[in-house]
């Protein structure tokens, strides 16, 4: 749909392999707990984003996308073990120190939390916090804070005034601007939102999509937005990436990703979101057959194949690595790129 | 949190509808008013809740000392020989020689006057001996509350934040073993090793009572201070307990809490986030708490006044058993449930205030 002109150069640019990212994460695993009762969450993600670029990321409930946002900020619960690089800025989030990793939080990269109602602390005015993180990062005055949250305010499209409220007096999508407005509040580079107009109503979906793509477009930030919703991320994003199970199975550009994706597993999730916030299409996926694997036992060889409609035999045994799938596009699905292999017949 | 908000908040309630969000205040053990409940109707029916109980009070008083064994008359007379004419006269000039029914309406009606009768052994009115007591048994049992409500609060955020660990164990497993033990016994216990001195350790405090009574000025704050260590530590030993529990409960509820999250992104340190944003949640039902213990600072421990000799409410009440001298009894027993029944009462209506999601 509508994007900057200018938008699609930087795309072209921060895609391509090795260039310097904002956020570059290599390798990421995430696994709760240990032992029989561990849950790989996350298994093995790479993926990067640069300044002012907008990454996607879809996927079904569960599939690890919330964990991998907490990850980015080191935020997961102590049951949480964490491998491989996440590098924001070139320094690396799971190597840091406590200290470093306090100044990092926020006034590097932000979150918009899934669920504003519960990610607003019930019993402060939300000037205060959004002022919170200005007072802390910057050592502003509470003068000076107040000055920001108002100004901040104004920004999302919110009067300065309802600084005085308490998050139980706003509506859902009023409650969406301010967290918005909080993640805007030290200037990050970088804002991560975790489905951020899941629980809006449709009209008010759009209205905090537009508003988050003008912030993050005037601003030059950095986007990594999460949804289960292709549809959305295709409306609002640059690039897009599929993610099942753990992992990344598709990425591209996002319109590419959307009309005709390549991993048969982002098809179907197209087909699933036919126009944005599709409510009938919400509640009754189409084209998903059977469940989200459980993360604690997943399907051997390609971890989609119980639920692929064009699933090989080959797919049961072999695991399928992410390849090239056209320019600037890849996807992790024996049929992509190469022939079938020889002797293999479709199921 | 801020009282600011208070009158606001009473205007919208009269106003109209009270506008609720999808409150989480709905699923907790909700003390406060029902969501859409304007605050003036909710203060008129906590106010008459309150007088509906101290009006039941007012009849247990009555009958429930009358069960007790011995007749106050021939206590008062101290067991010399009296005539049957003499004793008649008592129980007239007492008003025991009327019928029940009339002794209980004449109560009453005295009671609801603020006149809580004569007591038979001291000779006094009831309601000039218990102010006369009431200020040592304020501070003994004020200072005591003041320090295990503080206590418990401390150590049950102590104990929640670090949940499981070796310090949460230690903290709730010496604060249960303390609370079950007898208020008495632990201060006979105290007095025995701190009063009278066992082996090298010295008598360090007095036995009893409230000063030396040789003292004046500053001097006397600090006798009356040194009275106050052993009483006051039996009352916190026994009492934190129960602060600490609900405290440590109410937190653990708040910690799963995503605006937690929010509050450790946004680079707040551990001790902020706690400080800041998960001790105020989790203070809102521990508020009734700590009102229940504040509505104990008149009833204060009759125990462990008497064990310290205290010259208290408590020490008044003991005397007023063994006649029983019924007049005395009814009312202390009616000034130690009046106090909890308005601190209750307090509770009830500083609730909602405190919490900005209860709508109001
Ligand atoms: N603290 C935890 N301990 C153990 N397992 C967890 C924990 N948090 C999440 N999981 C598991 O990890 C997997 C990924 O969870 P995650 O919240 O990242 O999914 P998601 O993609 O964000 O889903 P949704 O769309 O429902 O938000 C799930 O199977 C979940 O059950
Ligand atoms: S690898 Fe096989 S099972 Fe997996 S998506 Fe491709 S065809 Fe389907
Ligand atoms: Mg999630």
């Amino acid at each position: 749909m509508k994007r900057a002109p200018r938008a699609s150069g930087v795309v072209e640019a921060a895609g391509a392999r090795g260039a310097p990212g904002l956020l570059e994460i290599r390798d990421l695993r995430v696994t709760y707990g240990s032992g029989a009762s561990a849950v790989p969450a996350v298994r093995g993600v790479d993926l990067a984003v640069g300044p002012g670029q907008k990454l996607g990321i879809a996927g079904e409930s569960g599939c690890g996308k919330s964990t991998l946002a907490l990850a980015l900020l080191r935020l997961l619960p102590s049951s949480a073990r964490l491998s491989g690089e996440i590098l924001l800025d070139g320094e690396d989030v799971l190597t840091m120190k406590w200290g470093r990793l306090r100044a990092v939080r926020w006034a590097g990269a932000s979150i918009v939390f899934q669920g504003a109602m519960h990610s607003l602390n019930a019993v402060h005015r939300i000037g205060d916090q959004i002022a919170e993180p200005v007072l802390l990062h910057r050592r502003a005055t509470p003068a000076a804070g107040r000055a920001r949250a108002a100004e901040l305010l104004e920004q999302v499209g919110l009067p300065a005034a309802r600084a005085d409220a308490y998050p139980h007096e706003l509506s859902g999508g009023q409650r969406q601007r301010v967290m918005i407005a909080m993640a805007l509040a030290c200037d990050p580079r970088l804002i991560v939102a975790d489905e951020p107009t899941t629980a809006l109503d449709v009209m008010i979906q759009a209205q905090i999509l537009r508003l988050i793509e003008r912030l993050v477009a005037e601003q030059d930030i950095g986007l990594l937005m999460i949804s289960h919703d292709l549809a959305v991320l295709a409306d609002t994003c640059d690039r897009l990436a599929v993610m099942y199970a753990g992992r990344i199975v598709e990425e591209g550009p996002a319109r590419a990703v959307y009309d005709a994706a390549e991993h048969p597993y982002g098809r179907a999730l197209s087909a699933a979101f036919p126009r944005i916030g599709d409510p009938a299409s919400r509640r009754a996926p189409r084209g998903l057959p059977g469940d989200p694997p459980d993360p604690a036992a997943l399907p051997s060889g390609c971890t989609f194949h119980p639920r692929c409609p064009v699933a090989l035999d080959v797919c049961e045994r072999e695991d399928q690595p992410l390849r090239e799938a056209g320019p600037g596009r890849s996807a992790a699905c024996v049929r992509v790129g190469a022939a079938v292999p020889a002797g293999e017949q479709p199921r | 949190m801020s009282t600011a908000s208070t009158p606001g908040a009473v205007r919208d309630a009269a106003g109209g509808p009270v506008k609720t969000g999808p409150s989480r205040s709905a699923d907790r053990a909700d003390p406060g008013p029902g969501t859409r409940t304007a605050y003036p109707l909710y203060v008129a029916g906590r106010l008459g809740g309150a007088a509906v109980s101290l009006l039941a009070v007012l009849v247990t008083s009555f009958f429930l000392f009358r069960i007790i064994p011995g007749d106050p008359v021939s206590t008062m007379t101290h067991g010399a020989p009296t005539s049957a004419a003499q004793l008649a006269a008592l129980r007239k000039q007492f008003g025991l020689d009327l019928p029940l029914w009339q002794q209980f309406t004449d109560y009453c009606a005295k009671a609801l006057t603020g006149d809580l009768g004569t007591s038979y052994q001291f000779h006094a009115p009831v309601g000039e001996l218990i102010m006369t007591k009431l200020p040592a048994t304020l501070l003994l049992t004020g200072v005591a509350v003041v320090i295990y409500s503080a206590l418990g609060l401390w150590l049950g955020t102590r104990s929640a934040w670090r949940n499981g660990g070796l310090g949460d164990r230690l903290n709730t497993g010496v604060a249960l073993t303390l609370w079950s033990v007898p208020s008495f016994w632990l201060g006979l216990l105290l007095i025995i090793v701190f009063s009278v001195g066992i082996g090298p350790v010295p008598g360090l405090f007095p036995t009893g009572g409230m000063e030396s009574g040789d003292t004046t000025g500053f001097a006397r704050i600090l006798d009356v201070a040194h009275h106050l260590v052993l009483p006051v530590l039996t009352l916190v030993a026994v009492g934190y307990a129960q602060t600490l529990l609900v405290m440590r409960s109410s937190l653990l509820d708040e910690m799963g809490g995503d605006y937690l999250t929010t509050a450790r992104a946004k680079g707040l340190r551990d001790a902020s986030v706690r400080r800041r944003h998960a001790v105020p949640n989790a203070l809102l039902p521990t508020v009734t708490m700590v009102f229940i213990n504040l509505g104990h600072v008149a009833g204060g421990s009759i125990l462990v006044e008497t064990v310290f000799s205290w010259p208290g409410l408590g020490g008044l009440f003991y005397q007023g058993l063994s006649v029983p001298d019924l007049p005395l009894v009814q009312g202390l027993f009616l000034v130690f449930a009046g106090a909890m029944i308005v601190m209750n009462l307090l509770a009830d209506l500083l609730y909602p205030l405190l919490d900005p999601r209860v709508g109001r």
